[in-house]
């Protein structure tokens, strides 16, 4: 078991330059994703840690010792593929001892290892077969087996679900979470799902174009982005953005914007009222919007129209026109709303994001 | 209100062309299945199987260049199995085929394994490997008979200089060194062919499971020893008898280096079976030392179908 330290980690190809300044300390038992769109470097830092790729300046440590010299064998590490990278002219009992026979294990504690990992991971029956006559989701389960039976400081994780259809993927993040759970292993896992970097982290580490964007824990990411990024990165479907003129009338705050006039509820004034005179942009979550009541004031709703209805059962998206953009917003399933039908929307006042125009910070 | 069109009449395709006798004949599989076999059948027929049946059919005669012959049975082939320099032709052509394909095989795979790097001008360095095997044997082979000549030999020249040697050495006058004259130039040109094959067995290797061998804690020459060679054996395999039926029957290189000699030390069977069937005009004779390669190409084709199929079943 291990802590992860990352100091100041850059890594530039000939062109590139894909990871910048990386920071990151992941704690001992932790298990922290990597998350952001394609070419954010996260599998770069991923690689960096592994040993798989060279550090072009930077500090990766493990436990105590900085790695940066030491070939991935020497890291105490194990990596699971995204495309599995199982030895295909080799038995899974023959791809799970692989590692321990190369390290020279006795063959008693190989076969006990390879067995108990094969238990965890409900494959024992499955042991004598080549990879190719197994399921996408068995082939993950092999590659997670050989990962496991090494007893590693540090599992690495490289978009290990990503080739599995939607349904067995939720199915192996949950196991995967109670092997962690049950093993404790410190792990790093790269993805560019937010659903799965919500649902497994401890922690989420954000990132785009090679900079950590943020670190938090799921919640906080979702509550409290640090910037406009993951604002509009973390939550499904994405948060909705307008674009807004903050001014001073009657003694409160307003926001007012194409289709939009909304009095900024006092306990977020105070923090605003230096961008008073100036654009910035809203944010608000999709479950944020409820379609208005009576109670509700003209100063926290806007005026939508319908454009399309998506019945998802648990509850409605609602597709709408405000003023000459669109947003979504997440409705009660009983909501009997049609296209073309004009609604006010009201915003719950608690949870409206701002965002400096020029930097995309949170304001 | 319009009566659906449907109901009314089936779709006519107007201007459609009516299907004449031999379009109707085509439709028939059994028709067609011959008429896209027929072309194949004649090529290799005209091509294989006739020069074949000739060739046994030359070496149970007596015929000789503008002599018919007649049938005598398997004399030919006895006659053989008391021939001297048959023997040494069958010796030679085990040796000549046993090394070159030992260090073909060595020397290619070292190379696929260099080429399949990443490094700069690698697709133009990928193409000038290729060329030993693209020029013509003949006008290759007689670039090296220059360079061992005994008067004007650039290798002899180059080793005097460098003061490794002291006297000229006969490369193709000496009976030893003919011979390995001859299989160095084997090898020379063979060496691409198996470079380019293995280097395209090579780049069908998920690049992903050298990273797993590596972090599974494999050093390199374990990650070639468990990964890359059981991978690549498929390719390698036929790759290395491919080469074996070619090397067995070789016989430019041979025939434009040394002739089959100095006093038959470079005799193979491709020459030996030349020389007397074309050189002494003995044409059943000839046939039957050709033949006589049969059995081995034979055995080595079917270890070649055998193993293909293996590896398709698996």
């Amino acid at each position: 078991m291990a802590q992860v330290l990352i100091r100041n980690l850059n890594k530039k190809f000939e062109e590139v330059h894909a990871v910048k300044d990386v920071n990151l300390e992941i704690r001992d038992k932790e298990f922290v994703v990597l998350v952001g769109p394609s070419g954010c470097g996260k599998t770069t830092t991923l690689r960096m840690v592994a040993g798989l790729e060279s550090i072009t300046s930077g500090q990766v440590l493990i436990g105590d010792t900085v790695v940066n010299a030491l070939p991935p064998m020497d890291r105490d590490i194990a990596m699971v593929f995204q495309n599995y990278a199982l030895y295909p002219h080799m038995s899974v009992y023959d791809n799970m001892a692989f590692g321990l026979k190369m390290r020279k294990f006795k063959r008693e504690e190989i076969d006990r290892r390879v067995k108990d990992a094969a238990e965890i991971l409900g494959i024992q029956s499955h042991l004598k077969r080549k990879p190719r006559q197994l399921s996408g989701g068995q082939r993950q389960r092999v590659a997670l087996g050989r990962a496991i039976v090494r007893h590693p400081q540090v599992f690495l994780f490289d978009e290990p679900l990503s080739n599995l259809d939607a349904k067995l993927r939720v199915q192996m993040r949950v196991e995967l979470k109670k092997i962690h759970d049950r093993l404790g292993t410190t792990a790093i896992y790269v993805t560019h799902d937010q659903v799965e970097a919500m649902t497994l982290g401890d922690r989420v580490v954000v990132m785009k174009d090679g900079v950590v964007q943020q670190v938090g824990e799921p919640l906080e990411l979702y509550n409290s982005p640090a910037n406009r990024f993951v604002a509009g990165f973390i939550g499904s479907p994405a948060m909705n953005f307008a674009t807004v003129r903050l001014h001073e009338a009657d003694g409160s705050l307003w926001a007012q914007g194409d289709g939009v006039k909304i009095e900024v509820p006092a306990a977020i004034a105070a923090r605003l009222r230096r961008y008073a005179g100036e654009e910035v942009a809203m944010g608000v979550r999709p479950e944020d919007l409820r379609v208005a009541t009576d109670q509700d004031g003209a100063g926290l709703s806007v005026e939508a129209i319908v454009e399309v209805v998506e019945k998802l059962g648990s509850e409605i998206l609602l597709d709408v026109q405000v003023g000459r953009s669109t947003m979504v917003a997440a409705v009660e399933p009983t909501v009997p709303a049609k296209r073309h039908d004009r609604l006010r929307l009201a915003l719950n006042p608690e949870r409206l994001h701002f965002f400096d125009r020029a930097s995309e910070a949170a304001i | 209100m319009a009566v659906p069109y449907a109901l009314t009449e089936r779709p006519s395709y107007a201007g459609a062309p009516r299907r004449g006798p031999v379009t109707r004949l085509l439709e028939d599989q059994r028709w067609l299945a011959a008429v896209l076999l027929a072309p194949t059948i004649v090529l290799l027929g005209l091509f294989i199987a006739y020069p074949f049946v000739k060739g046994v059919e030359l070496s149970v005669t007596d015929a000789t260049v503008g002599v018919a012959g007649h049938f005598v049975g398997l004399r030919n082939f006895a006659a053989l199995m008391g021939d001297s320099i048959f023997r040494i032709a069958v010796a030679n052509t085990f040796l000549y085929t046993a090394v070159t394909t030992v260090f073909k095989l060595a020397l290619g795979l070292w190379l696929a394994l260099l080429l399949n790097r990443h490094f700069k001008g690698k697709a133009l360095t990928r193409a000038f490997v290729l060329l030993p095997f693209i020029i013509p044997t003949v006008l290759s082979t007689f670039a090296w008979k220059w360079m061992f000549d005994p008067t004007f030999s650039v290798i002899n020249w180059t080793l005097f200089r460098l003061g490794l040697i002291h006297a000229r050495i006969n490369w193709l006058g000496d009976p030893g060194l003919a011979m390995v004259s001859v299989i160095i130039v084997n090898i020379w040109r063979g060496v691409p062919f198996y470079a380019i094959s293995l280097l395209a067995g090579l780049q069908t290797i998920n690049p992903e499971l050298q990273e797993a061998a590596a972090i599974d804690g494999a050093r390199p020459w374990q990650r070639f020893r468990y990964v890359t060679w059981p991978l690549l054996l498929p390719v390698t395999m036929v790759v290395v008898l491919f080469s074996i039926i070619q090397t067995f029957a070789d016989f430019q290189l041979v025939y434009v280096l040394t002739g089959g000699g100095p006093a038959n030390a470079t005799q193979l069977f491709a020459t030996y079976a030349y020389q007397i069937g074309v050189g002494t005009g003995l044409l059943s004779q000839g046939a039957a030392v050709s033949l006589a390669m049969f059995p081995v190409l034979l055995v080595v084709v079917i270890v070649q179908l055998l193993y293909i199929r293996r590896v398709e079943i698996h």
